[in-house]
């Protein structure tokens, strides 16, 4: 066991030390949107010193640093340390820029890998559909070839920033007759194309932050599609892999779980402070333990990354189950411990830290369903991790061509 | 950077886990458990591969390793249920008697000849009475002392002073608990000769928390061994013409259980190495492990045993052993409450 990363990472720290001093003024404020100029500045400010897209080769707009796991840890640890605000990292950052970097051709790693890393070209995911949720590949919105163009043709639904976003990567059925996972594409259009409509859908929080997208004849230019015809489940599936580890991380639970101590010892009852009650005192000391589990495990994962000799498969598999869990059990001791207090939401003159407490309890259920719920976390750790049989499949019932009952024989039972 | 165990520590690993998977079979576990054997085999064969002096210096005939290579073997031993005093005599009296000078005893038990058992119940908050010293004698009791054969024992009072008691002095009756691979007795002193090994309660605390660590690591390895014949019962077991394990309920059981248990491998490793190498973390560390290891241990030691159906409930697959040695751990040493409690003091949460 060796947990020091090395001398030769301390110059680096007191580096980022050194530009969080400096620049931490210059972060945008609760009220910059996602399209902000104070937004964009901050983008271009931390690619420029290498503190968002890292490793994005400088050809597409990014620093180009070689890989280095522990100084994007670093980097991790320090923003988090002083609550930097660590730039824009929507769906087209996160999930898109990687498969565009591994899949897409040189003409669309040029065209879309810097404005986008940027905040300023705003992407939306449209994989879910209301007949395709957690069975994905079953998805019917479909694109057709017609000359130079694809002709497109469904409803998407749960879009995340949809009404925000300048372009979706979308998954559309190509090839009707192939096998399901075998005749879906990968498609890039822009969100303003000629018969798309978007219909927000309010969430529990009150926010809209989903949306139904509808289309009606879309036409999207033939090449703006990553991979091939046919190809788009694996660059799909290339993308969720980005998408589950980055839900729900420890040391961010354990910043909240810093914040219901800090309540607890805010918040009384009848004079007593809440901390001095020795039930909730169990409950927050009981999520205090299984979040050290999650931390360490995240050095193991972290340790994998650098050692390749270590397995850590299943170690890896369970985090977005057990972190996103783990963070909706945190933020409804937040609120219990408020009691009625706890209930307070929006404009309310007794709410406690904006809200948050009872906003985060509920989209971090949020994030319990999307991205692969907590069931299918579960099938995938059984099947993959376990080694336990596959779901059954059922094949779609066929129409069977009406046949006339027959009249049972005289005599038969 | 590297989280984990070393190169050493696997190779370490992997020879007392081979070891332990043929010597410590169920039969061999059932007998001892019944009382029909005796675990001294057991014991001579781990001391005789440097375990039983697994944490004493070399200078006394140990193996002179550090608390990560106990907790990676106490990992193994509650993989297999392994009967035996590691807990007691190799990592909590050996680190109490080496750091307070009290040296003696070392030698004899690093080679498995001498046995010095451990009564904290005092220590960690008496349920009954309390041991009382006056010139250098003990009367009073002491309850849940491991283990029942033991040659001594290190008697901690409630204010820390922690005195050795020769076996031959005292008046001892074994205590039958749901785990009998593991004995425990009730100690009864008269004005009993004692002799001060230390008053330092710093020590006695950390040796606790060093205890609890253990207890930690070995509820993690018998977790994954119930873990491990759940899945494969439930690959072997048909029902409705299929294998259980085909069921979606028990493979969401099953899952259950590798989520909550998997991420405790990663805390119980840094449990230990945090007494060698981050002493500022070890003692809160150390009681959390050993507070979340009994909460996961609980949950897999029940649904494990639901997954086997009936026959989990019988005493013919043994899966009982673990069940309750799990619960033992739970208990021993301060339950999952009274520890979180005690992390609560240290962060400065609350009083004593
Ligand atoms: C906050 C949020 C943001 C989202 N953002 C986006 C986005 O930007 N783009 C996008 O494309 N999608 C997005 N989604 C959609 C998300 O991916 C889906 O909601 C999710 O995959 C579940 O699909 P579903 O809602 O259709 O539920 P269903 O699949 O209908 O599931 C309903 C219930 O059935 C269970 N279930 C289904 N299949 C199985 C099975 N095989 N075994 C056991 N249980 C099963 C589920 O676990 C669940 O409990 C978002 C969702 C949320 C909540």
């Amino acid at each position: 066991m060796d947990l020091s990363y090395g001398s030769e990472y301390d110059a680096f720290r007191e580096e980022v030390r050194s530009f969080i001093r400096e620049n931490k003024d210059k972060q945008p404020q609760a009220g910059d949107g996602i399209k902000s100029q104070a937004m964009r500045d901050w983008q271009a400010l931390l690619i420029e010193n290498g503190y968002h897209s890292r490793t994005i080769p400088r050809e597409y707009g990014g620093y180009g640093a070689e890989p280095d796991i522990i100084k994007s840890r670093i980097i991790a640890e320090e923003f988090g340390a002083e609550r930097m605000h660590r730039g824009f990292n929507g769906q087209g950052v996160t999930m898109l820029t990687p498969v565009l970097l591994e899949m897409g051709t040189e003409e669309q790693k040029k065209a879309f890998v810097e404005p986008t890393i940027r905040a300023e070209m705003i992407w939306c995911q449209g994989y879910s559909e209301p007949g395709a949720g957690s069975d994905l590949a079953s998805l019917t919105t479909k694109a057709e070839l017609d000359g130079d163009e694809w002709v497109i043709n469904g409803q998407k639904i749960w879009t995340s920033t949809a009404h925000h976003a300048d372009w979706i990567f979308c998954l559309v059925r190509t090839e009707p007759d192939a096998p399901k996972h075998l005749g879906i594409s990968f498609l890039l259009f822009r969100m303003d194309t000629p018969g798309i409509e978007i219909r927000p859908l309010v969430d529990m929080t009150g926010d809209a932050n989903f949306n139904e997208v509808f289309f009606t004849d879309v036409r999207v230019p033939k090449h703006q599609i990553v991979g091939e015809r046919g190809q788009g489940w694996q660059v799909a599936n290339a993308i969720l892999g980005h998408e589950r580890g980055s839900l729900a991380t420890p040391d961010a639970a354990m910043n909240r779980l810093n914040g219901v101590k800090r309540l607890m010892r805010e918040e009384s009852i009848n004079g007593a402070a809440i901390i001095d009650n020795p039930v909730f005192r169990d409950r927050l000391l009981k999520l205090e333990g299984r979040v050290l589990a999650m931390q360490y495990n995240d050095m193991r994962l972290l340790s994998a990354k650098i050692n390749r000799n270590q397995d850590v498969r299943l170690a890896g598999m369970i985090v977005k189950l057990i972190g996103t869990e783990l963070r909706h059990e945190i933020e409804c001791l937040g609120i219990d411990v408020m009691g009625e207090i706890g209930l307070s939401y929006g404009d309310n003159p007794h709410v406690r830290g904006r809200g948050s407490w009872q906003y985060q309890y509920m989209f971090y259920l949020g994030l319990i369903i999307g991205g692969g719920t907590s069931q299918i976390q579960k099938n995938i750790i059984s099947e993959r991790g376990l080694g336990m049989p596959k779901e059954p499949k059922v094949e779609p019932k066929k129409v069977e061509p009406k046949i006339a009952p027959k009249i049972p024989a005289a005599g038969a039972k | 950077m590297e989280f984990g165990l070393s190169q050493d520590q696997l190779l370490l690993d992997d020879s007392v886990r081979k070891y332990l998977s043929s010597e410590v079979s169920i039969d061999a576990v059932r007998k001892i458990a019944s009382g029909e054997q005796s675990d001294s085999d057991i014991w001579r064969g781990l001391a005789d591969m440097g375990l039983a002096g697994i944490i004493i210096p070399e200078a006394h005939g140990g193996a002179e390793l550090g608390m990560l290579d106990a907790v990676a073997i106490a990992e193994a031993m509650g993989y297999a249920a392994c009967p035996g005093p590691f807990l007691s005599t190799a990592v909590m009296s050996a680190h109490l008697l080496n750091h307070s000078g009290a040296t003696d005893p070392l030698a004899g038990m690093a080679s498995g000849d001498y046995r010095v058992g451990i009564a904290f119940s005092d220590f960690v908050g008496s349920r009954k009475g309390a041991v009382t010293e006056s010139a250098s004698k003990l009367s009073g009791q002491s309850l849940y002392a491991l283990d029942a054969s033991a040659d001594a024992y290190l008697v901690a009072l409630a204010d820390g002073r922690t005195f050795m008691v020769e076996s031959e002095h005292l008046d001892r009756t074994l205590l039958t608990t749901i785990d009998t691979t593991r004995s425990v007795c009730e100690l009864n002193f008269d004005q009993t000769p004692a002799c001060l090994v230390t008053d330092d309660a710093q020590l006695v605390r950390d040796t606790l928390y060093r205890g609890r660590a253990i207890q930690a690591a070995d509820t993690l390895g018998a977790a994954q061994y119930m873990l491990d014949q759940a899945v494969a019962y439930s690959l072997d077991r048909k029902q409705f013409n299929r294998a259980i394990g085909s069921f979606q309920a028990v493979k969401h059981m099953c899952a259950e259980m590798a989520s909550q248990l998997e991420p405790c491998r990663a805390f119980v490793w840094y449990a230990g190495h945090a007494f060698d190498e981050a002493a500022e973390d070890a003692a809160a560390t150390a009681c959390h492990a050993k507070a979340h290891l009994s909460e996961v241990g609980q949950f897999v030691a029940k649904t494990s045993t639901e997954v086997h159906g009936g026959m989990g409930f019988t005493d013919l697959v043994g899966l009982h052993y673990w069940f309750k040695r799990i619960g033992f751990n739970r208990q021993l040493l301060g339950s999952p409450e009274a520890v979180r409690h005690e992390v609560a003091v240290m962060q400065g949460l609350c009083g004593d």
